[in-house]
């Protein structure tokens, strides 16, 4: 009993620390952005890193997505007559839910794991600690845009797979099963508010790229400089990573749209 | 570019034998054992004479008191004391795990000591503050075991990177510059390599045109002959000490590679154990009565340092 609480304490006591330590690393990444700004090309570099080379998962994934809810939202709507809706519900649970959610869980699986890995290996290969000898702050130089890139792409590939999605479900709806065009595409336009359905859905993406990067560079730092500590860190990533989107995603979601 | 022969078992280099030699040859008398826990100081007068040459521009370049590091409960450092002279090639050698590449850290401020100082051109490394630490650091080279080179940027770019983070020079001055640096280590030819095209040994050469981009006045070798086949460790070696003398570096070279340490090293210290086991130059450490010592330069398989792991008695073990 007593071992059971001490495991207990030293547990609480490690994740307290860990915390305390991102939350020291995100200062030291914010505090970064003056030099970022001197640097705009390497910010544009993780953009393209994280941003670029994920649209290819992100715009196949949310066509099938758009796809299935056209399917599903159909099969519903239909028995209550209102299928001409599907375009308002294919757009709202995309704009508002999936878009943001979705978008963020493939971006820790594919974007997030290979920053933890490369700040990982980069901690291995004495990379990090080259750069401090060679007086070059690793944090600014090799954090700080990672995260921004993080941060900026995140929006942007929510809004290609909403997009896209809408795409899908209106081939689907309109294409496949005979929803008329003008009443899909219509209500959509007359349906979807733009501050509280694509500004709320903004921001929740803006939250998910803060902290699925601030976890991906935390776990990459903090990796025990071995290939068995990397391959751990690119794990804890993308399940403590999933695990706070949707966990944020519901504290989100009451905050914007409960009454 | 010659190669200068290992001495495994009697390290020595010419300079250290000539200094014997006017020395009369009786360095070794002075040893004994230091006051202190079992440091072993040897070749008291050799000693004294080599600091003196080597510290003709005044005060050694570094100097540690009282070191004091723990990792957890494991204590890698307990009170030791070194100094290191300016413009020598001055040899820490140990056992694996006994803290060598912690102490290049400590000397660098990348590391914190628990209690003692570190000084480097007479400034406490460990109360400098952020900005001043680093504009020390671009007066520090630091070779490390891996190279350390980023992988996203060819050989050239790798040795302009601290030109180019430092400086404001134009880029022909730049490219000059790196070319110069890349000419050196015998690279020239490899400059539009990537790292992932490199040998180890490349790599680390490499690594020193990097090191010695912004002319530093120390440059620290972090384990340099590691996994190195005979001609690049006969290139790194004969670099080493090229590069020491022609640019009147002060180098360290962290190693456990006796024979190839020893035959370029002015001065060396052998810590174990948290503390300074012996220091010398290279032949008084060879003269050494300790047989700890020997045991070490010598690559003895049993002695102070048992082969056997500590276990239950072998009959016991096997007979039930």
């Amino acid at each position: 009993m007593l071992e059971l609480l001490r495991q207990l304490g030293r547990s609480g006591l490690q994740s307290l620390a860990n915390l305390g330590r991102g939350h020291i690393l995100l200062a030291a990444i914010l505090l970064g952005l003056p030099s970022l700004v001197a640097r705009p090309q390497l910010l544009l570099a993780q953009i393209f890193n994280v941003g670029v080379l994920s649209v290819l998962i992100i715009a196949v994934s949310g066509l099938f997505v758009g796809m299935v809810l056209g399917l599903q939202g159909y099969y519903v709507l239909s028995q209550f007559g209102a299928a001409q809706s599907l375009g308002v519900m294919v757009a709202a649970s995309l704009v508002r839910e999936l878009g943001p959610v979705v978008t963020a869980l493939l971006v820790a699986g594919r974007a997030g794991s290979a920053l933890t890995a490369e700040v990982g290996l980069m901690k291995a290969t004495e990379q990090l600690s080259g750069l401090e000898m060679m007086a070059v702050d690793p944090v600014k130089r090799i954090l700080t845009p990672r995260f921004f890139g993080g941060l900026v792409s995140m929006p942007l590939l929510a809004a290609m797979f909403s997009a896209v999605g809408v795409l899908g479900g209106w081939f689907v709806g309109v294409g496949l099963l005979g929803v008329d065009e003008g009443a899909y595409w219509g209500q959509l336009q007359a349906k979807i508010d733009f501050e509280e359905d694509v500004v709320n859905g903004v921001i929740k993406s803006v939250v998910f790229g803060f902290v699925v990067a601030w976890i991906a560079l935390f776990q990459g730092y903090e990796a025990t400089p071995t290939s068995d500590g990397v391959s751990r860190a690119t794990t804890r990533t993308v399940v403590h990573s999933a695990l706070a989107v949707l966990g944020l995603d519901f504290v989100l979601t009451a905050l914007m749209f409960g009454d | 570019m010659g190669r200068r022969r290992p001495q495994t078992t009697r390290p020595a280099r010419n300079r250290n034998q000539d200094a014997a030699a006017r020395d009369g040859g009786h360095g070794a008398d002075a040893r004994r054992v230091g006051g202190s826990s079992s440091s072993v100081v040897i070749g008291e007068r050799a000693s004294a004479r080599t600091r003196m040459t080597g510290t003709a521009g005044g005060t050694p370049l570094v100097r540690i008191r009282g070191l004091r590091f723990a990792r957890g409960d494991r204590v890698i450092f307990d009170g030791v004391d070194m100094e290191i002279p300016r413009g020598q090639i001055t040899a820490i050698m140990g056992p694996s795990g006994t803290g060598k590449t912690t102490l290049l850290k400590l000397i660098s401020g990348q590391l914190r000591p628990d209690a003692g100082t570190v000084e480097v051109d007479g400034q406490d490394v460990h109360r400098l503050s952020h900005g001043d630490l680093y504009r020390m650091r671009t007066r520090m080279g630091m070779l490390f075991q891996s190279g350390a080179l980023l992988t996203d940027l060819s050989v050239f770019e790798n040795v302009a990177y601290p030109l180019r983070e430092h400086t404001r020079l134009s880029e022909s001055m730049v490219r000059k510059l790196v070319l110069m640096k890349l000419e050196a280590v015998g690279l020239r030819g490899a400059r539009d390599l990537m790292p992932s095209e490199l040998s180890g040994g490349m790599a680390r050469r490499v690594a020193l045109a990097r090191a010695v981009a912004l002319d530093p006045m120390m440059i620290m070798y972090d384990e340099p002959f590691t996994g190195q086949d005979p001609i690049s460790m006969g290139v790194l070696v004969t670099l080493i000490r090229q590069l020491n003398d022609a640019s009147r570096l002060t180098s360290i070279v962290v190693s456990h590679d006796v024979g190839e340490t020893a035959s370029i090293a002015d001065r060396i210290y052998l810590i174990a154990d948290g503390k300074v086991m012996a220091q010398g130059t290279a032949q008084e450490i060879d003269a050494c009565g300790s047989d700890w010592v020997q045991q070490f330069m010598r690559g003895e398989p049993d002695g102070p340092v048992h082969f056997h792991y500590p276990a239950p008695e072998l009959e016991r073990d096997f007979l039930g």
